[in-house]
Order: C-alpha cells, then structure tokens, then sequence
C-alpha cells in the first residue's frame, strides 16, 4: 500500500494542476504586488524604483488615511453592532423556538444574494424621492427625517454600512448558532436544574463556551470590513467627496483611474498587512481574556 | 434545551411574545428589501412612483422582464455568467480533488508544508492580486475573455475546496483503498474508481461555494471585463442600471433574473448552503 502511495509520479499527477494555478495566480501577484509598491509606475514602460516612498506617500495622503479609518470604522461597527445582534439571535434560536430552522433559513438568506443586487436594490432603497426608506418617513409623520441619504456627505458613510452589516448578520449568526448547537446539552440542562434562568445561562455558560467561534466572527467581521469593496463601489463609489472612500475602491480608482499602479499596489500591501496584524492581535486578546 | 422554561408563568408568556415579535421583526428586515425587489421589477414607474410603491403590483407588468433581456442585454450576462461559473466550478472540483488526494493519503516529505501552503491561500485578500493579474492578462491579450474570469475565479476558490475536501476525505476508511490495492489496481484506479465517487457529498458542498463565489464577485469582473460580449451579471447590472437610470422596473426585473438561481439553489438545499459558507469558519 505504501509502495503505491509513495508513487512520485502520481503524487506530481495530483498536485500539479492546483499547483500551478494557486502559484501563478494568487502566490506569484502577491510578490508582484510587492516589487510594483517599490516602484514609480504608470501601468506602461518601465517604472523607477523609489524604494519605499509609496509607503511613506500613503501616510500622508489625506484620502487614503480617511479610506482606512472608514475602514477601521466598519471593523468596529461590525464587532460591535453587528456581532451583538448577531449573538443575540443565535442564543435566541438555539434555545428552541418555534419555526427555529425557518428563522435560521430566512436570517441566511442575504448573505447569498449578490453584493450588486444588494447595493442596486439599497440604492432604490435610499432614494430620495421614491425610495422605501424615505417614503415610510413620510408616511409616518416624519417628514423632516427623509434624507438625501447616500449623496450627503455627512450620512454617506452611515447610509454605505448599513447595508453591509445588514447583509452578514444572517452570516455570523449561523456560525454562532452552529457553535452553541455543537455545545453538549448537559451543560444547560444542568444549569436548568440549578435554576439558571435562560440569560444567565447564556451570559455565564454559553457565551463563554461559544469562545472560539466568537474569535472566528471577529476576526472574519475584521478583515471583511478591512477587505470591503462591493457595496462601497455599488452605493457611492466612495464619494460623495470621499466621505464613503475605503480602502478597496481608493485603490482601484487609483490604479485604474488614476494610473498610479505603483501608488495603489502599496495599498493592496497595506491591505494585506494590515488584516495579518489585526487577525493576530484579535486571536492574542481572545488568548489573554481566557487566562484570566 | 431548555424547553421547560416556557411554562413559567405570564412573566413568561409575555417575554415569549416579545421575543417572537423581535425574531419577526428581524426576519422581515431580512426579506423586506427582496420583497420589494420582486414587486417593482413587475410595476411602471407610475406605481412605483406614485400609486402604489408598497404593495404587489396591480398590474403585472412582464414586459420590465423583455425590456431587461432585449434592451438591456441581460440574457447575454447571464449566459456569461453560466458559463464562465459552470467551467470554474468543473475546474475548481476536479483539481482540488486531486491535490486533496495527494495532500491527505499520499506519501511525501513535504505533505504537511504543502497542506499549509494551500491554506494559506484562504487568507489572502483579492485586492492583493488584482494589479498582477490584470497585467498578466493584459500582456497575455487575454482582457475581455472568459477565461479573464475563469483562471483567477478558480485560483482563489482552490484552497476552500482543498479544505472542504481534505476534511471529508480524512474521515474516509482507508480499508477500501488497502482491498483495492491488494487486488492489483493503479493508484488512479483506485482514486477514480473508488475515492471520487465516494468523495459526492463533498462535491456537493464545494460546487455550492464555488458558485456563490464566482456567481457573486464583481471586482475582478469590473476590472478585467469592459466588452459587453463577456460581462457577467455583476457588471452587467451595473450597466443596467446605469442604462436605466429612471426607469426602475427593467433594473429591478435584472436584479431579479441574477438572484433567482441563488434562491432556487437555497430553496432545494437550504442546509448544504449554509454548510458550504460555514465550513471555512469551523476549520480555520
């Protein structure tokens, strides 16, 4: 059996195809994208090589910074607004509720749908003169409410995320119901007996063992915010005036539109770096709180 | 589990109301927006504008669907859309099979590195490669072409498939494998014959991430596709909408047409959907 299984030939067989494709398409650009950071370029003829000044530019570039605070604005919100309700409807639904599955199927449902269906349709959603949102204002009084919601540059940012939170819960609330499903029962039914009421159960048992997912959501709530593109593209494209700008479409207008290919591939290493770091630092604070 | 709770008094009956008004409160928020999708891709403007912006239409109106297939080109996106996610997903199954094969019952010195390489790969944002693919494509003349789409939609789908396929694989018995041997059969026999029609359920699994991923990404799909002979649904909604800009029904008729095989997906297989989405998070 051995013997079979050692075959080099068929070992090469196997993981050539994979291979190639995930080195040349995903390992290869990375490093391209890191020898392109260095360099001066405008995507045609040869770019000079100016060592780490992208790196140095991007601090200073008022844009960029306000696209990585957006960013990081979306991180927390995610951890925490999104996460909580999240949370909440899990330990809801694990319980046993009636029509407990029609609820975890229905919650789902978004996540599936296309990020540019979803931003096209939150588009209609937030339009000022026949949009839902603004129309439901209306109709219950509060008139003065109804707001030019994704071209003022002050609510842009808001009006841009709530669509994005909107369409995850469902998300993290599966990993988080299938967490506590995956929790043994006795642990609750002996908290039954002990007279534990159901939030106190949850507060000082099923949360604590729920942990390690927990740390997955987070740090997929993090690096999503951190990687967000699709519905900032859809909604605003970042305007009005930046005031939706992240770091994702930042980048491509720069590269693309702006042809600073050298400028924009810094970011994508940013963009890299940065969820490396945070990923990690979330990871070393769910260690630390367990010590304690 | 703690269904004895429920018949603990008014106190109780009174948080269980309130807590099936929060649940359906939720769960209209989640499917309200969806609801209203269906209705205006079937109204004129003047119900959507005026009479009738809340409630089904009075009069459905099909012809927002052929204005979206005819003046707006959306069978040609969604064409493109079956065929450039119909060959990722056939690439996809059949080389992370493979390599799931070799990573989990093959004999090599460097398995395991190999097997975190690969996982690796579940981390890396696509931001990072989109300049390098672009200008691979651009020098290869392969901007505007299915393939554009096809090559990086299968390279980044690879290690959840490795991943999804690797775990299903472990729990595999190894006595099938050891019979087959003993009788004489090549090692692809028994990986043809005896794993892959084993490895089914799993198939399963991956084909439903691969599509969800390649169905529903637009980056590279805005960036390397421009001709309107290749746009997939993403992008050509995009230029549906901006097509349309004031008449509501054809867009909301596209954005229909690109949400309905998703749902029937998730109407047959509601499970193995979530499944698919949640393994990434249990493993890694």
């Amino acid at each position: 059996m051995d013997k079979v299984l050692s075959n080099k030939k068929a070992i090469i067989f196997f993981l050539f195809p994979a291979s190639v494709m995930f080195i040349a398409i995903i390992i290869i650009p990375i490093i391209m994208s890191f020898y392109y950071s260095l360099q001066d370029w405008s995507g045609f003829g040869k770019g000079t090589f100016i060592g780490f000044s992208n790196y140095k530019g991007l601090i200073s570039d008022s844009i960029f910074v306000k696209a990585a605070v957006n960013s990081l604005i979306l991180a927390v919100a995610s951890v925490f607004i999104q996460l909580p309700i999240s949370l909440f409807l899990a330990l809801v639904l694990s319980k046993g509720v009636r029509f407990e599955k029609g609820f975890v199927t229905i919650y789902f449902i978004p996540v599936i749908i296309s990020t540019v269906v979803i931003g096209q349709l939150w588009m209609k959603i937030y339009n000022y003169d026949y949009g839902i949102l603004n129309i439901i204002l209306r109709s219950i009084g509060l008139e003065t409410w109804a707001q030019e919601w994704l071209g003022d540059p002050r609510r842009a940012l808001g009006a841009t995320f709530i669509p994005i939170l909107w369409q995850y819960i469902g998300y993290h609330m599966l990993l988080m119901y299938a967490g506590i499903k995956s929790i043994s029962t006795d642990v609750f039914e002996a908290a039954v007996i002990d007279g534990s009421s159901w939030w106190n159960t949850s507060l000082k048992i099923t949360i604590p063992m729920l942990k390690p997912v927990l740390n997955v959501s987070v740090i997929f709530a993090v690096t999503g915010a951190l990687k967000v593109f699709d519905l900032v593209y859809v909604l605003t494209g970042g305007g009005p005036a930046h005031a939706s700008e992240v770091i994702g479409t930042y980048m491509v207008s720069t590269i693309f539109k702006g042809n600073q290919y050298g400028y924009g591939s810094a970011m994508a290493i940013f963009v890299i770096l940065e969820c490396f770091v945070l990923s990690i630092l979330v990871g070393f604070l769910f260690r630390e709180r367990e010590g304690e | 589990m703690m269904r004895n709770t429920a018949v603990r008094g008014s106190k109780n009956i009174a948080a269980n109301i309130l807590m099936y008004a929060a649940l359906s409160i939720v769960a209209f928020i989640q499917l309200f927006p969806l609801y209203w999708m269906f209705t205006f891709s079937l109204k004129s403007n003047s119900e959507i504008f005026g009479r009738n912006p809340l409630g089904l239409p009075r009069q459905w109106l099909w012809s927002n669907y052929s204005d979206a297939f005819l003046g707006g080109n959306v069978g040609r996106y969604f064409l493109n859309s079956v065929i450039v996610t119909g060959v990722t997903i056939i690439l996809t199954v059949i080389m992370s099979v493979m390599a799931s094969y070799a990573l989990t019952r093959m004999i090599f010195k460097i398995r395991k590195q190999m097997n975190s390489f690969f996982l690796l790969g579940l981390t890396v944002p696509l931001h990072s490669a989109l300049l390098p693919i672009f200008i691979m494509l651009r020098n290869l003349k392969m901007v505007n072409s299915y393939w554009a789409l096809i090559i990086p939609y299968t390279a980044f789908a690879i290690p959840m498939a490795i991943l999804i396929f690797s775990g299903f694989m472990a729990s595999l018995p190894k006595e099938l494998e050891e019979a087959a041997c003993i009788d004489g059969c090549s090692i692809y026999r028994i990986f043809f014959s005896i794993i892959l029609p084993l490895m089914k359920p799993s198939i399963a699994t991956v084909i439903i991430f691969t599509f969800l991923q390649a169905w529903n990404e637009l980056m590279f799909a805005v960036v390397f596709i421009s001709d309107v002979k290749y746009k997939t649904l993403t992008v050509g909604i995009q230029s549906l909408a901006g097509q349309y800009t004031t008449d509501w029904g054809p867009i909301g008729a596209g954005l229909m047409v690109a949400t309905i095989p998703t749902l029937i997906i998730y109407a047959f297989m509601s499970k193995k959907v979530q499944d698919s989405l949640a393994v990434g998070a249990v493993k890694g």
